[in-house]
């Protein structure tokens, strides 16, 4: 099914926020799920996360940051484009249920994905402590709607320009887990080195920490095998068996290589689509 | 002429691309038939009073009947002769191993060789696709029942196809976001032009049928829901879409591929038209595909066709257990591609960046036989050996995909998950639910897929109408 473009926000230099017209994936969805889209003919199927969703109204926003050709393309459409496909909800909902302090933990565009999770977290009733977290303070995004929906909240900064000094992980133990503070699940999203750094930390203080993968994905129903990790080493589908995980059990390295696959060819892909831009071709 | 002289015209032969020129394209490989060849080879069929090639054919095509057709040079008549019992003329005669089926069967080969019906059945298809002559055909009054094919592959576009014409108004949904199935994601370009595939939809459209594509079932709405918006009947034919991995250590390497993903970014994606396409593709060197079913070749010969310098195929048995049509290992040694029999990989080596960079195997001999009475191979004590290659695509067979089945309760399964249902009507456990194709059987054919759904039809028909 087609989308059309409802909403269109720049939250900083590179990330961008999408309110799509998509009723029937607004209904089912719940935390935690994700949607892929398609933008035209030529182009490659992009799984991003449900960052809100308003069933009422049957919209879905998409959050994204601009790596590649395809979210670059993305970012250029406006109000009123249409996105050629989009399929959803999928993916495993997130295990919502109320079990005392959660620790909702997102690193730079990764607060997106963890804002629907910390929402439905403190819905069933939990003690919510939010650590957001960029490199300086213009690439802090959500911070407004993460406090609406945290008991307690902190910012961090790798530069120290806002909030905390350091890594959201250096705040999670600093501020907490050394101080002997309880927390039975921490929830963690953002780029790999972030979660492995959650990881390391929580697993010294023996709290369950869940993470959510973003694998390579072709076809994102567990057909094609393309976004496979090893968790407690056991193949695991991100797009079918996740994408959330025990995040002590899955294997950042080599989920770090996979990614990594088609440095090469994005890059290429890249350099077309900038060439083709200049030369005014249409039909990108 | 007369039966002497037409008993001497000998089988005539396709006319395809040179080898070395189709190694390195994606266009089709054999070119068709002429009409003045066409014509030829069916005056070779002696019009058999008690057809043995029709007993051959799952879905028991009139063939003499569309012979005699195009013998006399009516060509559009063969073709519509065909079709009322094959939806899908031009897919059936690439892919169909006939070699097996109608040919096997015709009595011109218990002397000689057997009438080509599969390349006739192409000929007339692609006669009336190109003359623009495929006529919608003319619509019974509605009934007013509604009915959801869920998954558009062969079984799906036929249970649609039989049901628009019985007057139902009929939706298929489908995971992805183009219609077709295997035909669309898994054969090749080079086997089957994805414009034929397409063509087949639009036909299916034209007549009325919607389709959703993007709507993943068990997703986006359950079997259970499909109900609740007053679908008075469901069919699955979601395929067996699940890939297979040998799990022996490094299968998770940069450059391990499943066939699945390896078509898919091909064919569905076109990676092979990169950088013109978004989605990208390894092209390696040199390529070492597992395995030796019709999957298996495909993917070598596409790995041949994205520059690869060496493919290797790899396969534990001989060639005399191979599972791919005959016809295809000769296209693929033709191309090129080194089998690599009585080998299987144990274990892949990767370098400091997780690429796969060599494999090592071990040699087998055969063996006693096992339960599918091909022998079993053993392997050969001491023989481990590596070997350098920079890809892989893991082509040893695919399961069923669990989404559906998972989220309708009472819908029984066998123990490979397979959904459970009756051969002759597709019925399943669950009222008013059908099924047939590659998620009923497991992986098997295009043509097997078609006669699964023809029969669902019939029966979906009768149910939507008694009650
Ligand atoms: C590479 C390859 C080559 C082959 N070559 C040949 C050949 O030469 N000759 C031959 O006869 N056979 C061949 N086969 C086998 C043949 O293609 C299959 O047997 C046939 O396509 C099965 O048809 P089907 O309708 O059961 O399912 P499929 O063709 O598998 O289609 C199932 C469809 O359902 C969709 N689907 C799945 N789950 C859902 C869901 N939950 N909601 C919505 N949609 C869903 C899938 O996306 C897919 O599009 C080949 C298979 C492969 C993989
Ligand atoms: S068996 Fe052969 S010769 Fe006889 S009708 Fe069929 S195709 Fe013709
Ligand atoms: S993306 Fe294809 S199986 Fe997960």
């Amino acid at each position: 099914m087609s989308a059309k473009i409802l909403e269109k926000e720049q939250l900083s230099e590179n990330v961008f926020k999408l309110v799509l017209d998509a009723p029937k994936i607004a209904k089912k969805r719940k935390a935690g799920q994700f949607v892929v889209l398609r933008i035209h003919e030529e182009g490659e199927r992009i799984p991003l996360t449900i960052a809100d969703a308003n069933a009422e109204k049957g919209t879905l926003t998409i959050i994204f940051q601009t790596v590649g050709k395809s979210t670059n393309h993305l970012s250029e459409l406006n109000v009123g484009d249409e996105l050629l496909d989009l399929v959803g909800p999928l993916g495993k909902p997130t295990h919502v249920e109320k079990i005392g302090t959660v620790a909702c933990i997102g690193g730079g565009v990764g607060v997106a994905p963890v804002y629907p999770i910390t929402e439905a977290m403190k819905n069933a009733g939990n003690h919510i402590i939010s650590i957001i977290g960029a490199r300086d303070k213009s690439l802090i995004i959500m911070e407004d709607e993460m406090k609406a929906v945290s008991d307690e909240l902190v910012v961090t900064t790798d530069d120290g320009s806002y909030g905390f000094h350091g890594f959201v992980s250096q705040a999670l133990e600093e501020k907490y887990l050394l101080q002997g503070k309880k927390i039975d699940l921490v929830v963690a999203i953002g780029p790999v080195p972030m979660m492995r750094a959650v990881c390391d930390t929580t697993k010294k203080y023996n709290v369950p920490t869940v993470v959510s993968l973003n694998s390579i994905m072709v076809d994102a129903t567990g057909m094609c095998g393309a976004c496979r990790v090893s968790v407690g080493g056991k193949t695991r589908f991100v797009c079918v068996d996740g994408p959330e995980f025990d995040g002590h059990q899955v294997d950042f390295r080599e989920l770090i290589d996979r990614q990594r696959i088609y440095l090469k060819e994005e890059k290429e892909c890249m350099d077309h689509y900038c060439t083709c831009k200049q030369q005014g071709k249409g039909g990108l | 002429m007369d039966m002497k002289e037409r008993l001497k015209i000998p089988r005539q032969p396709m006319p395809e691309q040179e080898p070395k020129v189709r190694a390195r394209n994606f266009d089709e490989v054999p070119l068709g038939y002429t009409p003045e060849t066409a014509k030829l080879e069916a005056l070779r069929c002696i019009q058999c009073k008690k057809p043995a090639c029709v007993d051959g054919c799952p879905v028991e095509v009139d063939i003499p009947g569309f012979i005699a057709l195009v013998a006399e040079g009516d060509f559009i008549g063969a073709a519509k002769k065909i079709k009322s019992t094959n939806a899908l003329p031009a897919v059936c005669g690439r892919v169909c191993p006939q070699e097996v089926q109608c040919e096997i069967q015709c009595v011109r080969g218990k002397k000689g060789e057997p009438v080509a019906i599969g390349r006739l059945e192409r000929f007339v298809a692609d006669f009336e696709r190109a003359a623009g002559e495929v006529s919608i055909p003319k619509m019974p009054a509605s009934t007013g029942k509604r009915i959801a094919v869920v998954g558009s592959g062969p079984s799906g576009l036929t249970v649609a196809g039989d049901l628009i014409q019985l007057g139902h108004e009929v939706t298929i949904f489908e995971a992805l976001h183009k219609a077709g199935g295997v035909l669309v994601y898994g054969i090749p370009e080079f086997r089957l032009p994805k414009a034929i595939v397409a063509s087949e939809v639009d036909y299916l459209s034209k007549m009325g049928v919607k389709v959703e594509t993007s709507n993943v079932i068990g997703k986006v709405a359950t079997v259970d829901e499909l109900f609740e918006e007053g679908y008075d009947a469901v069919f699955l034919g979601t395929g067996a879409g699940l890939p297979t991995f040998m799990n022996i250590p490094g299968e998770n390497l940069n450059g391990v591929y499943s066939a699945n993903e390896y078509l898919t970014r091909s064919n569905l994606m076109k990676a092979y038209l990169f950088p013109e396409y978004d989605t990208p593709i390894v092209r390696g060197k040199n390529v070492a595909v597992v395995g030796g079913g019709n999957v298996a070749m495909d993917a070598a010969r596409t790995a041949m066709r994205l520059g690869a310098d060496n493919v290797y195929l790899v396969y534990r048995r001989s060639r005399k257990e191979m599972p791919a049509r005959i016809e295809e290992i000769h296209h693929a040694e033709e191309e090129g591609i080194q089998l690599n029999l009585l080998t299987t990989p144990i274990k892949y080596i990767g370098d400091d960046k997780g690429w796969v960079k060599s494999m090592e195997c071990l040699r087998m001999e055969l063996g006693e036989p096992d339960e599918s009475g091909r022998r079993r191979p053993v392997p050969i004590k001491g023989s481990e050996f590596i070997w350098d290659v920079d890809t892989v695509v893991v082509a040893i067979g695919a399961g069923s995909n669990p989404l559906v089945q998972s989220t309708t309760p009472g819908l029984d399964t066998n123990k490979w998950n397979y959904i459970i249902a009756d051969e002759e009507t597709g019925q399943t456990s669950r009222e008013g639910v059908f099924a047939g194709g590659d998620i009923v059987t497991g992986a098997a054919t295009v043509i097997l897929a078609m006669g699964a759904g023809r029969k669902a039809a019939r029966a979906i028909h009768k149910y939507v109408m008694s009650k």
